[in-house]
């Protein structure tokens, strides 16, 4: 990735108060040229108002959004060097594609030869060609879409701002524009900023990812860090599904950790945590990272039983509920200690969700470095 | 007998009650104009019998002169009432649409008290405020209009107003965030988005303010000078003696004024644009 000294977009210490309810709370982030950057978070999380504030729509409480390194708390939406597409796309109605990709070329009174050349350069860009004639109530949501791309695109912003550009597609399209999205990006080599509170999204078009959550910055990493290694519960909850269990943590060496879980029994790490001995901390654990075997059977699981903290862990259980979703099959188990461990476990055959049933005793064992460990 | 298909339950335009309905409905609304027209041409100095064709009644109405130049007075107080109307109830419906300020709900009110104060306090609040601020009477035309004019603006605005206000409840902002965006300035926006948007009741709005402003009789009777007279009134004044079918010609010639003015703006805009809801 081609990284220059100066970000595109600096946010400094900004906050974003409505009455009394603070949207955005003293964040500060920096965005890279050339960067496809994700802000991830629950719906309320304040990451909407956070692009609306780069796109100049509102204005922060405090703080300060420079962009190519220009102070922008003066400039209005109309004069920054960024253009957004909006999740409702807001194609005009009243005008034909062409009109509508042309439309800010010629307010700003490019010539007339100029804009039929790059307005055909952007539609062909988006795929639309042959589309110049059609009005927006012709076409479906995903060439609305597309529409707004190229209206925005026309412009050789320095940024595109992308307000939830994929939550009014169906499932197959969505997955469709996410490659395409990135592809894009890559061929214009805009800096794309997106909003999302779908995590597959951000994790398969981000270069990096800023999880937000209410008005705070929770993480900000690229996508496998971000599920490798959350650096809190809300983000390991938030970004895929995770098992999270409450432990104190009773070893911490430099190669080597454990914790104590109620729930969950003692757990090994090939790893040390750096907490204070006896804290309170968290285990998150995926649920594809846990293996499944009947007990007794195979030697790893031989081997675990030993609880040898340089081996796999180990747990028990019994299976209360499992779901069926072609790839994988999830189970739901019901542990020794009482808590409820989801597992998902691929099924590399046609029949390896015959494997287990319901009421099944199993044993689970992952790896030693597999489980995270979570200090808030 | 010829076959038929049964009719689904919900093909109520193929049920006969309800045909008979709207059948009754139209006979209602029409009726009365129909005969009114038919009657502009009858050879006979009363309402009454069918006499025979004439044309002469229009001939005589349109030498009249005090009828025809009540028309024309009609005519320019509606069209400068129409078009200040549209400018105001435009501007006062995207203020209350677009801003909060303090008394928003008081202005609001107010705004709309023309269209429930009784016309006959209207009429008398406006007779007792030009004589008390001393409106001349005796002006050339068109200029003697204007009291009447002002009047009609008054009642007229606040249906504009109501009309494009219900329209921009369904404009999708982000749409004109857009086109700022896009580089668009403040009025840029208005002119290229939000203008297109509220077209249609602009032009539903005008009708209404045109027709309203045509008709009106109980505020013009008291606004109007000593030698100022409209359509409606100098047609009251006419049916004090007898309903004579020249009544009926005039009528009927305003009318197919109005209908062909209607139709000419509906074929402009596009009668889908009317009901259109985005």
């Amino acid at each position: 990735m081609t990284e220059t000294k100066q970000p595109i977009i600096q946010i400094r210490n900004v906050s974003k108060r409505f009455g009394r309810v603070t949207a955005v709370d003293n964040v500060s982030l920096d965005i890279r040229a050339g960067e496809f950057f994700v802000l991830l978070g629950p719906s309320g999380c304040g990451k909407t108002t956070l692009l609306r504030m780069i796109a100049g729509f509102e204005l922060p409480t405090e703080g300060q959004i420079l962009i190519d390194g220009q102070d922008m708390s003066l400039v209005p939406p109309n004069k920054r060097p960024v253009n957004m597409v909006f999740q409702s796309y807001a194609v005009f109605p009243h005008m034909n594609v062409t009109d509508n990709v042309g439309y800010g070329l010629r307010i700003s009174g490019v010539s007339k030869g100029e804009i039929r050349d790059r307005v055909a350069e952007a539609l062909e860009l988006v795929k639309l060609g042959g589309f110049e004639d059609r009005m927006p109530d012709q076409m479906s949501g995903g060439q609305r879409q597309r529409v707004a791309l190229a209206r925005s695109l026309v412009m050789r912003p320095k940024v595109l701002l992308l307000d939830e550009p994929l939550s009014a597609l169906d499932a197959k399209l969505r997955a469709q524009m996410q490659f395409e999205l990135a592809d894009l990006q890559d061929k214009v080599g805009i800096t794309f900023v997106t909003v999302t509170h779908d995590q597959d999204e951000a994790l398969s078009m981000a270069s990096r990812v800023a999880v937000i959550n209410k008005g705070e910055v929770a993480q900000l990493a690229p996508p496998s860090d971000l599920y490798e290694y959350p650096a809190n519960r809300f983000v390991a909850d938030f970004v895929g599904s995770v098992n999270i269990f409450e432990g104190t943590l009773t070893l911490d060496e430099p190669d080597k950790a454990a914790v104590d879980c109620p729930g969950l029994g003692k757990v090994y790490l090939n790893h040390g945590v750096t907490g204070p001995h006896g804290a309170n901390v968290w285990i998150a654990l995926r649920p594809e990272k846990i293996y499944l075997h009947v007990p007794g059977e195979g030697k790893a699981v031989r081997a675990a039983a030993q609880d040898a903290p340089d081996g796999h862990n180990l747990a028990r259980g019994t299976i209360k509920g499992m779901s069926y979703l072609g790839d994988v099959t999830l189970y739901d188990i019901h542990l020794e200690g009482g808590q409820i461990i989801r597992v998902s476990r691929p099924n590399l055959s046609r029949h390896d969700q015959d494997d287990f049933t319901w009421g099944d005793k199993v044993s689970m064992h992952w790896r030693a470095d597999s489980p995270v460990v979570l200090l808030s | 007998m010829f076959t038929r298909t049964a009719i689904a339950p919900l093909e109520y335009t193929r049920k006969l009650w309800m045909r008979s309905w709207v059948g009754l409905t139209m006979l209602f609304l029409y009726a009365p104009l129909i005969v009114l027209m038919i009657f502009s041409f009858n050879d006979s100095k009363r309402n009454v019998m069918w006499k025979g064709f004439t044309l002469k009644y229009y001939e005589k109405a349109l030498n009249n002169d005090s009828l025809v130049e009540a028309m024309v007075n009609s005519l320019t107080i509606a069209f400068l009432a129409t078009i200040v109307s549209l400018v105001i109830g435009a501007l006062a419906a995207v203020m209350l649409w677009r801003f909060r300020f303090p008394f928003k709900g008081l202005v609001e009110g107010t705004m709309s008290l023309p269209i429930i104060v009784p016309e006959i306090c209207l009429g008398v609040a406006f007779l007792i405020f030009f004589a008390k601020v001393d409106w001349p009477t005796d002006l050339p035309w068109p200029l003697n209009l204007s009291a009447i004019t002002i009047a009609h603006i008054t009642f007229c605005f606040p249906f504009v107003a109501m009309v494009v206000r219900a329209r921009l409840a369904s404009f999708n902002n982000e749409e004109e965030e857009a086109a700022k965006d896009l580089g668009a300035t403040e009025w840029q926006a208005f002119r290229d988005v939000l203008l297109p948007h509220i077209k249609p009741s602009l032009v539903a709005g005008a009708l209404l303010a045109f027709t309203l402003s045509l008709d009106d009789f109980v505020i013009t009777f008291f606004t109007s000078g000593p030698d100022t007279i409209t359509f409606p009134v100098k047609v009251y004044s006419m049916v004090r003696f007898s309903v004579t079918p020249e009544v009926n010609a005039a009528s009927t010639i305003l009318i197919v004024l109005t209908v062909a003015l209607t139709f000419v703006a509906l074929k402009y805009q596009g009668v889908k644009g009317i009901s259109d809801a985005h």
